[in-house]
């Protein structure tokens, strides 16, 4: 939750305001630009991402130092399955 | 030096310790807090220990949301899945901090509804799809997911959603930082500050720890050699008499941090009078609530919350180690009645939390030499 997951937005969404696809390690999710008002998003800005927001636009390379980061801390697994989790609402615990 | 090979430039590395080296007074004991859990993380997880010379020790600071707080606060979350109607949702994080009775995926295994989210967006979107239902959305976390909460319940007055609530539990790092500061068994001589965090509230906040308690402060990114870089600058201050707030972490955190993020919050939140802080007691203005223009989406209003005040197990001392007074291991039930697989106290459930770093890199790693040796 402290640590932000880096992401590249692909596709600015019509369907409601500040909603953007991103993309993260391949995987694409929906997620909110809202809190970008001062810079807007636009497709191909790399942004940190915290619960579904992107919170501050950073450069490539330091989007793929994130990215290590994560995977060194043994955090990368989280990462994805918190990304993927996004836009389905409540997912079911198992076990 | 165990994690030195896996750094990507081991020359930067060496001259970076080298420089801490340098500037270490061999006669001065330092003590250095990061503020941040994910920099706990990253000093146990590379290492970092073994690079730094014995007189620089590391204090692990409150930063960890899930490890701050108090038992009586998840109770009184919890106690809203008696309610029949009401959908309980939270962060992965919070599923396996125990309450009382148990902990939110207990509640579940009893027939609570209980759903982990990883957005306040989707808890919304959840009420959405579920208008027959109330969904409570369990908010915590420092100033890095507070803005989420806030946008989220922006768009829920704006749509007019009427079947969804926050349990806010947000809380504000600089208040936890005087805290400590005033805590009289607390010597510290400077402060990493967080990465994260400061991409929001920027660097100014920190100015007064500089004027007011004289403690230089170097918010820091999260690499080996972020951190390294950091203890330089926080040495160099040290050394030359100065104290000031400097961002080693430029390439992310601007030093006035993201104002549409703090509009979002002013405009949905306000300071509590105080808050309680596991193990720190109450903290005057150190936690948000919903602010009264926002009641109706506010659990606190809409429900009858009991208020729990609960002490932490006994023998746990996890307010000793969340204010740095003591390392992990040396709690009583550090490794023995609290492991990770069965955490005791909140500081054992998170990655982030320091007695989780502690035991599954130094602990696992004296266990396995201890094996080896026989």
């Amino acid at each position: 939750m402290c640590l932000a997951i880096p992401g590249k937005i692909v596709e600015l969404l019509p369907e409601r305001e500040n909603l953007a696809l991103v993309e993260v390690s391949g995987v694409r999710r929906k997620i909110d630009v809202g809190l970008l008002d001062d810079d807007p998003a636009k497709v191909g800005d790399w942004v940190l991402i915290h619960v579904g927001f992107a919170m501050s636009k950073i450069s490539e390379s330091d989007a793929a130092d994130q990215m290590r980061v994560l995977a060194m801390l043994g955090e990368d697994e989280a990462a994805m399955q918190e990304i993927e989790g996004y836009g389905l609402g409540g997912v079911e615990l198992t076990g | 030096m165990r994690f030195v090979d896996e750094f990507r430039e081991p020359e930067l590395i060496n001259k970076a310790t080298q420089e801490i080296r340098r500037l270490t007074d061999p006669a001065r004991h330092y003590r250095l807090m990061e503020v941040c859990g994910g920099h706990t993380h990253a000093i146990y997880r590379f290492g970092l220990k073994d690079l730094l010379p014995p007189n620089i020790e590391l204090i692990h600071g409150p930063g960890c949301p899930v490890c701050v707080l108090p038992m009586g606060r998840i109770d009184d979350g919890l106690s809203m899945t008696e309610q029949p109607d009401v959908i309980f949702t939270a962060f992965g994080d919070m599923m396996r901090v125990p309450g009382t009775h148990g902990s939110p995926l207990e509640y579940k295994a009893r027939g609570a509804d209980v759903r982990i989210v990883y957005s306040p967006a989707d808890a919304l979107k959840l009420a959405q799809n579920n208008p027959d239902r109330h969904v409570m959305f369990f908010a915590i976390g420092f100033e890095t997911t507070a803005p989420s909460t806030a946008l989220t319940l922006m768009r829920a007055r704006a749509l007019g959603i009427r079947n969804f609530s926050v349990f806010c539990n947000h809380v504000t790092i600089i208040p936890a930082i005087r805290a400590i500061l005033d805590s009289p068994d607390m010597r510290l001589d400077a402060f990493i500050g967080p990465g994260h965090v400061s991409t929001v509230i920027g660097c100014r906040p920190y100015e007064w720890i500089a004027r007011h308690e004289g403690k230089p402060i170097v918010v820091s990114g999260f690499e080996p050699l972020d951190m390294l870089e950091s203890i330089v600058m926080l040495l160099r201050q040290l050394k030359d008499g100065r104290v000031e707030v400097e961002n080693q972490y430029k390439r992310v955190v601007p030093w006035e941090g993201n104002r549409a993020a703090l509009k979002a919050m002013a405009e949905v939140f306000q300071l509590r009078p105080y808050f309680e802080w596991r193990g720190m007691g109450f903290i005057s203005q150190s936690a948000l609530r919903l602010r009264d223009s926002y009641a109706e989406f506010d659990a606190e209003q809409r429900f009858r919350i009991p208020g729990i005040r609960v002490t932490d197990p006994k023998a746990a001392q996890c307010g000793e180690v969340l204010k740095g007074v003591l390392k992990p291991a040396q709690c009583k039930l550090f490794g023995r009645e609290c492991t990770p697989e069965n955490p005791v106290g909140a500081l054992m459930v998170s990655s982030e939390g320091s007695c989780a770093a502690y035991y599954n890199y130094e602990h696992r790693k004296a266990a396995l030499t201890h094996l080896s040796a026989q």
